[in-house]
């Protein structure tokens, strides 16, 4: 591997921890489902340049699916969706932006602090793409954690899973790749259908899902 | 050793020189993409000599603060921008500071513009300078950690040697130098009242920043201030240029010609720069004030971020 490859592959993996970031940033629907086309397409080049350098060709499929199903098919579906239910507006965090964001810095300096003498055994490229697979995990934890609305939330657990491919891929040698990459889109699908699950719960007119708390009888007493 | 002298010298003057010639074409630049013809690229310069000529009007009330403040400003700034190698390596006062202290010095003049903007006591001047307080409490660490990033990769704060490590062999694409080029330029962006922070061709009293601290200044003051806000555009786009673009440059003790490329090489540059700041400035709508601390937060965060990421990527040595 040249020192140019290696540093090609170091910038891909680190872009997804930026974009990460910037999905925590988005405020609003559209550019949330945008930037995370583009978190989908920086993973889909960031495996696709593993497999060249790999010569590991099953990786390339596993990149098409990323660029295809989460590049292009999920984002636009999920587009739709926005449409239709009409919550294109702002989306209301728990905690709002400034917080978040140090919150995801906390954790991207956690993900190193656990994940460098972990693998003090391995070569300099494992070890930094573990510790940047991990960070994305994490951010993606983070965004399910902050958002209410539901389809944020789906994007933050997609965007968990991306970080789940590229340490997958990091990781040399792993021939079911391509089986775990298909199971896990399979699981994505399932929750894509989960939106069709909130279009029914429009009789509570809205995706927060402050309204389930409502209907479980949690906060009864300040909110209703 | 002469030769360095003589280069650090004519720095000094070039720096000087070409700011009001910077400013001059990015609004040129800035006016043709909005279909109008655009002032002079001299206009700059006709401007600070009608200023220089007029007569100095001083609120009553005002202190000895306000005088002496443009000629500080003014000092400070000049000495920051003469610190960056801008077409040649090797200045003798580029090795007897850093970054830091390039650092230092621009906060220095703010804190002496934030004070004018209070000492007369008009309600704009204190909105203005407290406006300038609560975004350079985010701008100032932010370029810092952007600093530190870039002297933890290179090995040194200080501007030469960073420019220097850049065009040897150790570096290579690296992220980390990627959020510290993006955190640098958002700080750029809100430090010299660039469009979606502040604008600098507007008197709309509830958006302005700086124009509204120096509100009350008229004469050569002004004359001062204007200067040294070009001044001031020149050195961050130079500090970009030097860090990021650090090809062309003389290396120190070279013969004239490479002095020469130098020189065109770094005009080059900050029209560059200069362009893609204009066309940011035209593509982008000015936001809200309270909306800046979240962009300038951004830059903070990017900062910490590649600072972080060093730790994990390894450096080449």
């Amino acid at each position: 591997m040249t020192s140019l490859e290696s540093d090609i592959a170091h910038l891909l993996a680190g872009s997804m921890v930026l974009v990460s970031f910037l999905l925590l940033y988005q405020d609003r629907m559209f550019a949330l489902l945008n930037f995370f086309a583009i978190h989908a397409c920086v993973l889909a080049f960031s495996v696709g340049w593993q497999a060249y350098l790999q010569r590991a060709p099953h990786l390339f499929i596993t990149a098409l699916i990323a660029l295809l199903f989460k590049g292009v098919i999920i984002p636009v579906a999920l587009h739709r969706i926005v449409v239709r239910l009409g919550i294109h507006r702002t989306i209301e965090a728990v905690v709002s932006i400034g917080p978040t964001i140090l919150l995801g810095i906390a954790l991207v300096g956690l993900s190193i602090i656990v994940m460098l003498p972990v693998t003090q055994a391995e070569g300099a490229f494992v070890r930094e793409d573990l510790a940047f697979a991990l960070s994305v995990v994490l951010l993606g934890f983070l965004m399910m954690i902050t958002r209410r609305n539901a389809v944020s939330q789906v994007i933050g657990f997609m965007s968990l899973e991306n970080g789940l491919v590229l340490a997958a891929t990091g990781a040399r040698g792993m021939p079911l790749v391509v089986e775990i990459s298909v199971g896990f889109s399979i699981l994505i699908a399932f929750l894509v259908v989960g939106i069709f699950l909130f279009r029914i719960r429009e009789r509570f007119d809205t995706v927060d899902l402050q309204a389930l708390d409502m209907s479980r009888g949690e906060t009864s007493g300040e909110s209703a | 050793m002469r030769l360095n002298w003589l280069t650090q010298f004519a720095q000094i003057i070039v720096v000087l020189a070409l700011a009001p010639l910077l400013t001059g074409v990015t609004r040129k630049i800035r006016s043709r993409l909005l279909r109008r013809r655009g002032a002079s690229i001299a206009q700059p310069y006709c401007d600070l000599l009608k200023l220089i000529r007029k007569e100095v009007v001083v609120a009553e009330n005002a202190s000895w603060l306000f005088r002496a403040a443009p000629y500080v400003i003014f000092a400070t700034t000049w000495v920051a921008a003469a610190l960056v190698p801008t077409f040649a390596m090797g200045l003798p006062l580029g090795a007897a500071a850093d970054m830091i202290v390039i650092v230092a010095l621009l906060g220095t003049a703010r804190f002496m513009l934030a004070l004018a903007g209070l000492d007369v006591g008009t309600s704009f001047g204190g909105i203005g300078s407290s406006r300038e307080m609560m975004f350079a409490s985010l701008a100032e660490p932010a370029m810092l950690m952007a600093v530190f990033t870039l002297s933890l990769f290179a090995g040194s704060t200080e501007l030469s040697s960073i420019s220097s490590f850049m065009l040897g062999p150790h570096a290579g694409l690296n992220i980390s130098l990627a959020l510290a080029l993006v955190a640098l330029i958002i700080v750029a962006i809100g430090e010299n009242a660039r469009i979606p922070v502040d604008n600098p061709a507007t008197h709309l009293e509830l958006t302005m920043v700086h124009e509204a601290m120096i509100l009350e200044y008229s004469g050569r003051h002004l004359a001062v201030i204007e200067a040294a806000a070009s001044v001031k555009l020149l050195l961050y786009l130079s500090v970009i240029g030097c860090v990021f673009i650090p090809w062309g440059t003389a290396m120190a003790g070279a013969n004239p010609i490479a002095y020469v490329i130098g020189f065109a090489s770094y005009l080059l540059k900050l029209l560059l720069l200069g362009f893609l700041l204009s066309v940011f400035e035209t593509a982008i709508a000015k936001m809200r004030v309270f909306r800046v601390p979240d962009f300038l937060g951004v830059a903070l965060m990017l900062g910490l971020l590649g600072t972080m990421l060093l730790f994990v990527s390894k450096v080449p040595r």
